[in-house]
């Protein structure tokens, strides 16, 4: 935790840019350097940088987010996603695609390595998340 | 480039075992990281070291992709080093914390009869 | 292709799942659930692959050698069914073996990580994922056997962490030096693109890493110290899962990549794996004897046991392989059951010590027959599972001519009989020590306890007394790995015909 308000600022100000930077990244990933991990460790980043700024207890308060409990629904979504392709396919992580269109935005591509990224995403995001705020926590419970 | 490649990795494992070696808990923490970065240039070096164009078929032709399977090895290990790295750190600090010494020469307790 | 051998995979990341369940009674049902369909998933996969047809699917569809390919032959069927068998058992013991608070933290959910890097371990076909399933196994041992964070736990816990962590490291390298010598890592394709070359310095050096990397998980002489450093400090339930199934691993990755994809580098190592074997079984068994903790005890012989498995692979011989493999049967049932029985004398009289232990026999007469089975198994008495065991291995290292090693084998054998005597003497025979009264345990306790040793020691008799078809099967599944032409020519061709 720091007082420097000056820190404080900029971390309310990026949370957000980062949160939708790793979306970003997440969505883009088939194609160009991208996905569910690296975008699940910015999105981590941004919830390190609150943590940095306001405290682990602060920011647990704030988002109300059970990052354990997220992280077993995120493998969960993950599995979905392989056990889709061997229902319907040939093997266990077989890639299926649908197309789809929505009024206004276009056709989107929907898939089983976009939902298995999805999975990937929620359980980095949890995962380190959660890891950085226990430290956090443990090193804020030493200085009481 | 190889050569700086080899050189690097080789003192990076130098160093890590040398930290290892030492009686400090963090010491050997390092050690350990230390090592696995050095193992991840390892297998960086034997790829290819040249720019080479993302491996995807029919946009590049095959002769200048780049191989994919150590840059997935790489990046494996580094996932797996970082998780392991996390499980140690809150390992060493739990263990000093009971030890009350930051010492590995401390820890003897589970060779005696307890 | 085959998709449902991805079966023993999905079970484990649903168990995984159940913790998602709210209360600790309900996932505790789950896990049972999920241990016990993960039997009959594998049971079914070594039915399948008994009439000696090699299971084959691409995961993602991808063909070998380019995707991550799963195999079931009879060596993973075996493996897969007598590792489900284990973990089933221990699902049920740990009712009563495991406190609240650990049930409550993420258990089972565990376990089902544990079970998912085992069975990745058997299934693979290629080195990636063989080492992405040791991870996977080792993470979820690190965190169970450190669960519960006491002072012990965590100073074992260090020990493991930091010799296993150096094991992995070496096995990375080896991994991405055989990539850039061989060119792919898909074990059959290796086996192929090796086994023709003449065995040059690069390859024999590939081989002594692996060899390394693998004898630090199996706990070979000299790598071993990690083992009885930490393997007594968790829960008995824990112990006796990680000995009965974790070291093995180690020497089933062994067979898997030394035996399939480097056999004429084996030639060369052979002198070494030898002598290797001989110090680890009487290295381990010297450990044992000088014991007086019930699990210290058992766990020396863990190590010990290694060396005969050790040695069935060292003969390199068809018939040393498939003693090898009846002995891996044999050892992990007989360990994990003895661990079970000395977790059940814990709960009965509080303490692991031999020493304030005793009466048994009086007291459990029923515990005292389960230890006399197993027991005489370890040591190898007929009719029981371990004498056929040594039998087969003792046979083949006469035939292939190592008479130094069948005298070790034998002076080992005796050792163990004589720690087992000791536990026998001082824990069942002798009379109960004075002021120490015997707790009740509750029916359901008492139940969750028995139930799953009894069903080990039945499997043992079982084993023993219908020794033919096994033995059967083991030569079946060592005649798999001497000659992998089959296994080759299913992995590669097969993944062909599918595109």
């Amino acid at each position: 935790m720091t007082q420097s308000l000056f820190f404080r600022f900029l971390a309310r100000v990026m949370m957000p840019v980062l949160i939708l930077f790793s979306l970003f990244l997440l969505l883009r990933g088939h194609n160009e350097p991208g996905g569910g991990f690296v975008g699940g460790l910015v999105g981590a980043g941004s919830i390190v940088l609150m943590t940095l700024a306001y405290g682990a207890e602060e920011v647990r308060q704030r988002l109300r987010i059970d990052f354990l409990r997220t992280m077993y629904y995120g493998l969960a979504v993950a599995i979905l996603a392989g056990v889709i392709g061997l229902v319907i396919g040939v093997a266990f992580q077989d890639a299926y695609w649908w197309t789809t269109f929505i009024q206004g935005i276009g056709s989107i591509e929907v898939s089983t390595p976009l939902l298995f990224d999805i999975g990937v995403y929620m359980v980095v995001l949890c995962v380190t998340s959660s890891i950085v705020m226990n430290m956090a926590e443990e090193g804020e419970r030493e200085d009481h | 480039m190889l050569l700086i490649f080899a050189l690097t990795a080789g003192v990076m494992f130098a160093c890590g075992v040398y930290l290892m070696l030492r009686r400090s808990m963090v010491r050997l923490i390092i050690g350990l990281s230390l090592l696995t970065y050095a193992v991840n240039l390892l297998i960086f070096a034997e790829g290819d070291l040249q720019r080479r164009a993302a491996p995807i078929i029919d946009a590049v032709p095959e002769d200048q992709m780049a191989d994919p399977l150590p840059q997935a090895l790489i990046l494996t290990a580094i996932v797996i080093s970082f998780g392991m790295l996390a499980f140690s750190l809150a390992l060493a600090y739990r263990a000093s914390q009971a030890a009350m010494t930051d010492n590995v020469d401390a820890l003897q307790r589970t060779d005696r009869d307890i | 292709m085959q998709p449902y051998i991805v079966l023993p995979l999905i079970i484990p990341l649903l168990m995984v799942l159940t913790a998602l369940a709210r209360f600790r009674v309900f996932r505790r049902r789950l896990a049972q659930i999920g241990a016990f369909a993960n039997l009959l998933a594998c049971v079914a996969l070594l039915i399948v692959t008994e009439t000696g047809q090699i299971q084959v699917s691409q995961m993602g569809g991808h063909p070998a050698p380019y995707g991550i390919t799963l195999v079931v032959d009879p060596l993973s069927a075996i493996m897969l069914t007598i590792a489900a068998v284990i973990v089933f058992a221990v699902v049920i013991y740990s009712r009563a073996a495991i406190d609240i608070n650990r049930e409550r933290f993420t258990y089972y959910p565990l376990l089902g990580c544990l079970l998912l890097g085992i069975n990745l371990a058997f299934l693979t076909g290629d080195l990636f994922t063989l080492y992405i399933a040791f991870e996977i196994m080792l993470m979820a041992s690190f965190v169970l056997l450190t669960l519960g964070g006491e002072r012990g736990q965590l100073e074992g816990g260090l020990k493991y962490v930091v010799l296993n962590v150096v094991g992995s490291t070496l096995f990375l390298i080896a991994i991405g030096l055989t990539y850039s010598v061989a060119g792919t890592l898909n074990l059959a394709d290796l086996a192929q693109r090796l086994a023709d070359a003449p065995s040059i310095g690069i390859t024999t050096v590939l081989a002594g890493l692996f060899l390394i990397a693998f004898g630090i998980k199996a706990a070979i002489f000299p790598l071993f110290f990690w083992l009885p450093a930490s393997y007594h400090t968790p829960p008995i339930a824990i112990t006796a899962l990680f000995g009965g199934l974790l070291t093995k691993v180690g020497i089933y990755s062994m067979w898997r990549v030394l035996v399939l994809v480097f056999p004429n580098e084996l030639v060369v190592l052979q002198p070494l794996l030898l002598t290797l074997a001989m110090l680890t079984m009487i290295t381990g068994v010297l450990g044992a004897v000088a014991q007086m903790d019930l699990r210290r005890l058992l766990s020396f012989h863990i190590v010990s046991q290694i060396g005969y498995l050790l040695m069935g692979t060292a003969l390199l011989t068809e018939a040393g392989l498939a003693g090898a493999v009846f002995f891996m049967i044999h050892v992990i049932l007989a360990k994990t059951a003895l661990f079970f029985i000395s977790g059940i004398a814990y709960e009965a009289q509080g303490s692991y010590d031999l020493k304030k232990l005793g009466g048994m026999r009086v007291m459990h007469p029923g515990v005292a027959l389960l230890f006399v089975l197993a027991a005489f198994s370890l040591a190898g008495l007929p009719p029981l599972s371990g004498f056929w065991a040594k039998l087969l291995l003792i046979r083949a290292a006469l035939e292939a001519g190592q008479y130094l090693v069948v005298a070790v084998a034998l002076g080992v054998s005796l050792l163990t009989m004589y720690s087992m005597v000791k536990i026998w003497n001082e824990a069942f025979w002798a009379p109960p020590a004075p002021g120490r009264v015997a707790a009740m345990l509750s029916r359901e306790d008492r139940r969750s306890l028995m139930f799953p040793t009894t069903l080990l020691v039945v499997l043992i008799v079982v084993v023993g007394l219908l020794a033919e078809p096994v033995i059967r099967l083991s030569s079946q599944a060592a005649v798999g790995l001497m000659q992998p032409a089959a296994y080759i020519d299913t992995v590669l061709v097969d993944s062909e015909v599918e595109e």
